[in-house]
């Protein structure tokens, strides 16, 4: 099962060394993983996707909190919730082609944030799978390059993580 | 007043109430040394190997329950230092480990004698630091002290880089500190408490299995008297020899890969177990779908939720200081209505004593060659059962276990989780300078002890008396033991040759050494050790054992607990 756990922590230098390593050292799988400072500077917001079966999942939460440097942590599929992932894709844009893409960009939300002649940079965000499904609606011999930032997440309605 | 970076580390080990330093000093920490020079409120001990100083430490803190405190250098200090604090991790020790570094504008250059120490013991620390400012000292130490004691304890570092150790800021020591990441959690649910004691009230084939953890927590007092009044089958870890007394009736012995066949049989059929402070690891029930095959519902009691259902699923988690926990389900056992099913339980303790009666620990007591169980029972006798025993790792490291009952905690100081090879000398000289008047007896063998023999020179610097027990048997008996069972008694690189005259070796460093080659002999050497004639003086002595002899029962690795080999069935 995939499962996405949110966690605050102390801003530190190291911080994200201290998950990736218990990560590692514990052979769970990982995603991806994001990381950044939240409006209090002190603190780290990060949301990482996992896998795995619910005993491992309870493990991972509780080998998490178990960080002196976290401070909560939130098994986000537990409840309603929002994925965004950010992702930039440099396609080649020429001839046809190039309002061919325009219009599939389009369709999907996505903004083309930079232009040459021959590229476009398509701006997109959300669920990891409409991102996938928008690299698979173009040609792939289209896509010179792409960026994902991995998933964010946050709690719908009430439902927060706070210190 | 301002004060340097060193001022500061040396008076906060002070203001820590800290008795010893175990440590060795280099260039990264000539400062702190320097200070240390200047003051008299903690004495330093300076090993041989900065190993060897994270055990002493280690030890001191598994004896008195006090953090224990190494300083090392960087570079190599810290390298040679890591083998001690994963010892400690994988034992829940409280220990602070101060390490120089190389100054701050040099850190990341590849600069003389640096690694990257928080990276290096990020793994196995509870937490580290890494203190690149001045101001920040004092309040990280203190928070190292909280953190390596609190909750469930662990080894803490704090990295000081050498210029840190010369800048000055105002020492203020904080008397308390709060952390908004740091809350363990001191009691128990309630709720899960009433009814773990309503389910050990209804048991008809109970169970109770403690761990490091009731050593660790200070809970024996409590363990016992919980015990004692619901009358039910214990059984302690390796690590928590000492938290129920050994010789009890109603103690099965150490279960386990080498644990008695009582404990291990009474731990497989049991209906209800109650599990304190332990962690069923691999060496403790096996295989654990084989564990899982007989019905039963367990309780779990420990600090760590992260130990709960970790292994095994439980039934009752309660999360909590073992002593506090085990004090309220002890006020709570007294207010029920409810007793236990006596009829039960005595159909129980007679299936119980039906597997008592093999006698799984009884060896071959007859011929000229000393039996390393039999030095060690006669050990329990010379020293009235009340030493302190540290031991190595490897089969004397089980017949120490197996064989000296202990009857209270902190009295049996071993690497129980990382096995590390070497601790059983360290241990002693940092268990004895803690208790100077006790009885202290090193159990080792031939291998272990020479993966630390240089601390020989320590115990003459500063006349650390403890008595040194090798059971020679010329091999790495337990890789020997193994390659006998499960390689074809293929004994590869397993013997040891070329060894010392330990008599002399012991000798040349000024203490006494004494051979003993003969059963018959066995008990006076130990008498001769212990007498008041050589309290002060560190004594070797070199038991020559039966090669070949095995340890049992044992429970094959990823067997199950209730298949053991016994020493009758070969």
């Amino acid at each position: 099962m995939r499962h996405i756990i949110s966690l605050l922590m102390e801003n530190e230098a190291g911080a994200l060394s201290r998950v990736a390593g218990l990560f590692s050292a514990r052979a769970y799988n990982i995603e991806s993983l994001t990381v950044a400072p939240t409006e209090d500077a002190t603190l780290s917001r990060m949301t990482i996707v996992t896998t795995g079966s619910e005993e491992i999942i309870e493990q991972i939460t509780k080998q998490l909190n178990k960080l002196v440097d976290v401070i909560k942590v939130m098994d986000l599929t537990d409840g309603r919730h929002i994925e965004r992932e950010l992702m930039l894709v440099k396609v080649k844009a020429v001839g046809l082609g190039r309002e061919e893409m325009k219009r599939t960009a389009d369709i999907f939300r996505g903004r083309i944030i930079d232009v040459t002649d021959a590229t476009y940079t398509i701006e997109l965000t959300g669920t990891g799978s409409k991102l996938d499904a928008f690299l698979e609606a173009i040609d792939p011999a289209f896509i010179i390059e792409t960026v994902r930032t991995g998933a964010s997440g946050i709690g719908r309605g009430e439902r927060s993580l706070k210190v | 007043m301002e004060a340097t970076g060193a001022e500061i580390v040396v008076r906060c080990l002070a203001e820590e109430g800290v008795e010893f330093v175990f440590g060795y000093p280099g260039g990264a920490v000539l400062n702190i040394y320097d200070e240390i020079f200047k003051q008299n409120k903690f004495k330093h001990v300076l090993v041989r190997h900065e190993q060897a100083a994270v055990h002493a430490a280690d030890a001191y803190a598994r004896a008195t329950g006090r953090v224990g405190v190494a300083l090392v250098t960087s570079g190599p200090g810290v390298t040679n230092a890591v083998t001690g604090i994963a010892t400690a991790y994988m034992d829940s020790i409280p220990i602070v480990v101060v390490t120089g570094q190389v100054p701050t504008a040099a850190i990341g250059l590849d600069a003389f004698q640096e690694v990257d120490t928080v990276g290096i013991t990020r793994p196995c620390v509870k937490h580290n630091f890494l203190v690149k400012d001045v101001k920040d000292l004092a309040v990280t130490m203190k928070k190292a002290f909280i953190i390596a004691s609190t909750g469930r304890p662990g080894p803490v570092v704090v990295d000081v880089p050498k210029d840190v150790t010369a800048h000055l800021a105002e020492f203020e020591y904080p008397a308390t500190l709060e952390m908004r990441s740091y809350s363990p959690v001191a009691k128990g649910h309630s709720g899960q408490m009433k009814r773990a004691v309503q389910m050990l009230l209804e048991a008809k084939r109970p169970m109770i299995y403690t761990g490091g953890g009731v050593v660790l927590g200070d809970a024996s007092e409590q363990l016992a008297e919980f015990t004692r009044l619901l009358g039910f089958p214990i059984t302690n870890t390796l690590m928590g020899l000492g938290g129920f007394p050994a010789t009890d009736r109603q103690n099965l012995g150490m279960l386990g890969m080498h644990g008695t066949y009582e404990a291990n049989m009474a731990m497989q059929h049991c209906d209800v177990l109650l599990a304190v402070g332990a962690r069923f690891d691999d060496r403790v029930i096996g295989n654990p779908a084989h564990f899982a095959r007989e019905q039963r519902r367990i309780i779990h009691v420990d600090i760590d939720p992260s130990s709960i259902s970790k292994r095994v699923r439980v039934d009752v988690p309660i999360v909590g200081d073992v002593q506090n926990v085990l004090a309220d389900m002890l006020v709570l056992l007294k207010q029920a209505k409810e007793k236990p099913d006596a009829a039960a339980l005595n159909a129980w303790w007679t299936q119980i004593e039906l597997w008592r009666s093999k006698d799984c620990l009884k060896y071959n007591r007859n011929g000229a060659i000393i039996k390393p169980q039999y030095v060690v029972e006669k050990l329990w006798e010379v020293t009235g059962g009340d030493a302190f025993i540290t031991s190595d790792v490897g089969q004397h490291q089980m017949w120490a276990a197996q064989y000296y009952k202990f009857d209270k905690p902190r009295r049996w100081i071993n690497s129980g989780g990382l096995g590390t090879m070497g601790v059983g000398l360290p241990y002693a000289m940092g268990v004895q300078l803690a208790f100077p008047d006790a009885q202290v007896a090193c159990i080792t063998g031939e291998s272990s002890i020479q993966m630390n023999i240089q601390e020989l020179s320590t115990c003459k610097q500063y006349r650390i008396p403890v008595k040194v027990v090798m059971l020679n048997n010329r091999y790495m008996g337990m890789v020997r033991q193994w390659q006998e069972f499960f390689y074809g008694s293929r004994y590869a690189e397993s013997y040891m040759e070329s060894l010392p005259d330990f008599v002399k070796l012991a000798e040349s460093y000024g203490h006494v050494g004494i051979r003993i080659d003969k059963p018959e002999d066995v008990e006076a050497a130990l008498k001769e050790a212990f007498s008041p004639a050589l309290k002060e003086r560190m004594v070797f002595m070199d038991f020559q054992t039966d090669q070949t002899e095995n340890v049992f029962p044992m429970v094959e690795g990823g067997k199950g607990l209730s298949e053991m080999i016994l020493a009758e069935e070969l």
